[in-house]
């Protein structure tokens, strides 16, 4: 018997699967009924805030809470800390409150009082001389003969690039809703990456039977990386709880989430590149060095995407400072190694009179895919006018220069561990059930596209259910992992679902199952469209039980490893230092694509977050007392949506690409923006900025040769 | 026991801030409203530090509540009242995800206070959307995907119908221009654009 095919179908054949389609989810979003964990209320609840550390680093001498205790309508009030412990980072919690309302809650923390004697700490990690104890210098490593690779160059060309310690800045921020239902039942709201396994680190807190506790995240505020843990605030959520028998809602303040609840690593470096006077590569070698906040480890694998066989030699040195610890932030380490790489090619370029689109495309023997980036190259090219429109550094007249820039990327993508069920009723009804979450990418688009595609039904037929414990289990959104993981079993349990169906109705069409496909709406036979059922009249064949289909990840049905290219033009005003992005052009591979809009979209908000990171972001330490200086949005810069230009994607979308299987895409294109455009804007005015991001002060040092 | 060094002044510093950039916020987002506020300044009685009773007009429907003086707009309608559509994100009048119309004109409910919104005609985005019925403005977010996490976007719905009654019909750089106090994290410029053009009637 042939059951239903579980490979995807042909871009031809298909009606929704590459196709666009809005996401399910858009009418909730744009009418404010979408409930973030932000937006749960419960009756009688407790609001959550933390009393914060000023100071780079400090041993607590005391600490009283008893002001803030006595205040009315403060329900508990804790120290986090005792005295003599160490205190490593400005915005580390030091006491808890919980009060009736927010404001209590506020001003109660406020009231905590504690003494400090500040210690000896660091925020600096632009230059690691004269860091001595704050470093921890790794082994050089590498491969190939280096010293050969340098012989055959006809130049060496050496630069010093980098990237700053940015925040995540989730815009609903990290934060949960614990309530109990007596002393053994928990309900519990998290704004999470990972709602299918975060009630197992609630029920170790709590001591309640996991299969008891019930986690929602409907809606997520996003995350880019940082939401996967069960955070202290979590932690104090459900002691609070437990101990007073409320609901209670935590929900951290924007100056705590920027300072505690997420960076991205810093990375700069000292590189020497060989290179021949036609543009091939010859050797790498770099220092390089950054810091994960406060640890000692932290590593960068250079070059980047040009990796074949271009022999290199590399050190790394990680430097301990007194920061908000990091976590991973959409594509860990590719950006800031994408920057070192792709600006020091851009230099070498320009140091040979070459055009940098001629010497990447002379080296794409380096890289993984090279027949890709090579289709890749030419459609950018073909997008953005380079090759018509480029010219060498610096040549613009007056003082507004333009400039072009460019840069590849690379990421894998392969789908996670998943499982779905699909449910077919005998009223027509059709269930979607995933333990997934949605925290923007569309991953309710994603079930509701491959169920229709599957089953042959409209996509307003299905009903997705996600951000539920008690769904069937789905990995965390991390990694780009999720579009693979949840495509393919919602691909495998809507195909089992199919043929339990077809069993039924074949008897009823005289055929035989095999002869049986699902298709606009109905069940009918493949060579005679003439015997056909309606979808619903099917299922009403289906009795009480409704069927159901489970499915899980499939390999067959995925894949991994994208490339992707971005172009990026730049005017920039010599006289004031102001970057102005005129247009980014991303061309962007990821396989089977779901739904074009949702990928495309994807791709934008990559775009748009690098150009925020390559121009505006920087979490700014004051190294004199080593706090904060710019924990709120007013100097935590963000684009704005007059700030980035005209943005062109052209997703690659052809048999070939699309018979590859699934892959996620959520973090190649944020990737490729930082080098882009530090590349766009040392070929407007003729020097490196060594640095993102592309401040006027930085603009206007490097043209000044201030270091 | 305290280090006034520490903390405390910092937070004082802070605490000045906001309530700066509050009154400028307000007043540069109701202009005509500020000698209207100064003389009505002059006038009133002070309140608190207690909850006092206010009556709020939202979406049409009149709600009596208790509030102490320092509650802010947002978090009275999300705190008190359920209204959660409009979010809080920055809560320094920044970042234009709480922006609710205030008399017909977007404004920040974060640099609000709850007890001077009475007497104004507030409409959050749950109100856009008449009879359950998305708006054009709100088809037109979903047709473009104007929305990634969601949680910018009540924000930006309420600033484009903002924009939208005072203009009809803008132009690119006048929807560039009047969107330029919202902020989103996820990168959803391009398509709210395109649906506020769209809703404007403007060829793309």
């Amino acid at each position: 018997m042939r059951d239903v095919e579980k490979a995807w179908p042909a871009l031809s054949d298909s009606t929704y699967l590459g196709k666009r389609s809005p996401r399910p989810a858009g009418p909730d979003k744009v009418s404010g009924k979408a409930i973030f964990t932000a937006d749960v209320n419960r009756p009688d609840l407790l609001h959550v805030k933390f009393t914060l550390n000023p100071h780079g680093r400090a041993e607590v001498r005391g600490i009283d809470v008893a002001d803030a205790a006595r205040m009315p309508g403060v329900v508990v009030a804790k120290p986090l800390v005792a005295a003599g412990d160490e205190v490593r980072y400005a915005g580390f919690e030091v006491a808890v409150v919980a009060a009736e309302t927010e404001e209590i809650a506020r001003e109660a923390a406020r009231r905590v009082r504690v003494e400090y004697q500040p210690l000896p700490h660091n925020v600096e990690d632009r230059d690691p001389e004269g860091l001595g104890e704050w470093k921890n210098e790794g082994r050089a490593r590498g491969e190939g003969d280096v010293e050969a690779g340098f012989a055959a160059a006809d130049q060496v060309v050496e630069g010093r690039y980098g990237a700053p310690i940015i925040t995540h800045c989730c815009f609903e921020p990290h934060g949960s809703v614990i309530e109990f239902r007596g002393p053994e039942q928990i309900d519990a709201w998290f704004s999470t990456q990972r709602i299918s396994s975060i009630g197992g680190d609630l029920a170790k807190e709590t001591g309640v039977d996991p299969a008891r506790i019930h986690a929602v995240c409907e809606h997520l505020g996003s995350g880019y990386g940082s939401k996967f843990q069960f955070d202290v605030w979590d932690r104090e959520c459900a002691r609070i709880a437990q101990q007073t028998g409320r609901p209670v809602k935590v929900m951290l303040d924007r100056d705590h989430e920027l300072m505690a609840a997420g960076s991205r690593p810093s990375a700069f470096a000292d590189v020497k590149l060989g290179v021949k006077q036609d543009g091939t590569l010859t050797a790498w070698e770099s220092r390089s060095w950054g810091s994960s906040g406060d640890s000692d480890r932290g590593s960068l694998r250079l070059p980047y995407v040009f990796t074949n066989g271009l022999p290199n030699r590399q050190q790394h040195t990680a430097i301990r400072t007194n920061t908000g610890p990091s976590r991973a932030w959409r594509g860990p380490g590719h950006p800031q190694m994408c920057l070192i790489t792709m600006a020091a090619l851009e230099d070498a370029a320009a140091a040979l009179s070459l055009d940098p689109l001629d010497l990447f495309r002379k080296n794409l023997g380096l890289t993984g895919r090279p027949e890709v980036y090579a289709e890749e190259l030419e459609i950018a090219d073909r997008l953005m006018g380079w090759k018509r429109r480029w010219k060498p550094r610096g040549q613009g007249e007056g003082p507004v220069k333009t400039g072009l820039g460019l840069s590849m990327h690379t990421w894998g993508g392969r789908g996670h561990d998943s499982q779905c069920r699909v449910t077919l009723s005998s009223t027509g009804r059709v269930d979607v059930a995933c333990g997934t979450q949605d925290m923007g990418m569309g991953s309710r688009s994603v079930l509701a596209v491959v169920a229709a595609e599957t089953l042959g039904l409209p996509l307003d037929l299905i009903h997705v259910q996600l951000g539920d414990n008690r769904l069937p289990q789905s990995g965390a959104s991390g990694g780009s992992t999720t579009t693979g993981g949840i495509a393919t079993s919602t691909r495998t349990a809507a195909v089992d679902a199919a043929n339990q169906l077809i069993r039924k109705a074949a008897p009823e069409l005289g055929a035989d199952p095999a002869e049986c496909v699902l298709r606009d709406g109905e069940v009918l036979v493949a060579n005679d469209s003439d015997r056909a059922l309606s979808f619903g009249d099917a299922c009403a064949l289906i009795g009480q039980e409704p069927i159901v289909g489970n499915g899980r990840t499939d390999p067959e049905l995925m894949t991994e490893g994208v490339g992707g290219v971005q172009m990026a033009e730049v005017k920039v005003d010599v006289e004031t230092g102001v970057v102005e992005m005129v247009k980014l052009v991303a061309v962007q591979d990821c396989g089977t694509i779901v739904n074009l809009t949702t990928a495309e979209s994807q791709v934008l908000g990559g775009c748009i977050m690098g150009i925020s990171s390559a121009l505006y972001e920087e979490r700014i330490m004051d190294p004199v007392t080593g706090d904060c200086l710019n924990a709120d949005l007013s100097r935590y810069r963000l684009a704005g949506i007059g700030d980035v230009g005209e943005i062109v994607v052209h997703m690659m979308q052809t048999d070939e690409h699309h018979g590859r299987g699934v892959i996620g895409v959520g973090e190649p294109p944020v990737i490729s923006p930082m080098a882009a455009i530090s590349n766009a804007v040392a070929n407007a005015i003729g020097v490196r900025v060594p640095y993102v991001p592309l401040t006027p002060r930085a603009v206007l040092s490097a043209l000044g040769g201030v270091k | 026991m305290t280090d006034p060094q520490g903390f405390s002044r910092r937070k004082f510093l802070k605490g000045v801030g906001v309530s700066a950039l509050a009154a400028g916020a307000l007043q540069g987002a109701v202009p005509g409203q500020t000698k209207k506020d100064e003389k009505a300044a002059k006038e009133a009685k002070a309140v608190g530090p207690g909850p006092v009773p206010i009556e709020l007009e939202i979406n049409g429907e009149r709600h009596q509540l208790e509030v102490e003086p320092r509650v802010t707009l947002i978090d009275a309608l999300r705190n008190q009242l359920g209204i959660t559509g409009a979010k809080k994100v920055c809560d320094r009048g920044v970042c234009g995800a709480c922006s609710v119309l205030l008399d017909g004109r977007a404004a920040y409910a974060c640099s609000i206070l709850a007890i001077s919104a009475q007497g104004r005609k507030i409409e959050t985005v749950e109100g856009l959307s008449k009879q359950g019925r998305l708006s054009k403005l709100q088809q037109a977010f979903v047709r473009h995907d104007g929305a990634q996490c969601g949680f910018c976007t009540p924000g930006f719905v309420v600033a484009s119908e903002s924009l939208l009654r005072r203009r009809s019909r803008p132009s690119r750089e006048e929807v560039l221009e009047g969107l330029g106090g919202n902020l989103c994290r996820c990168g959803t410029y391009k398509g709210v654009t395109q649906a506020v053009l769209e809703a404007g009637g403007e060829d793309q």
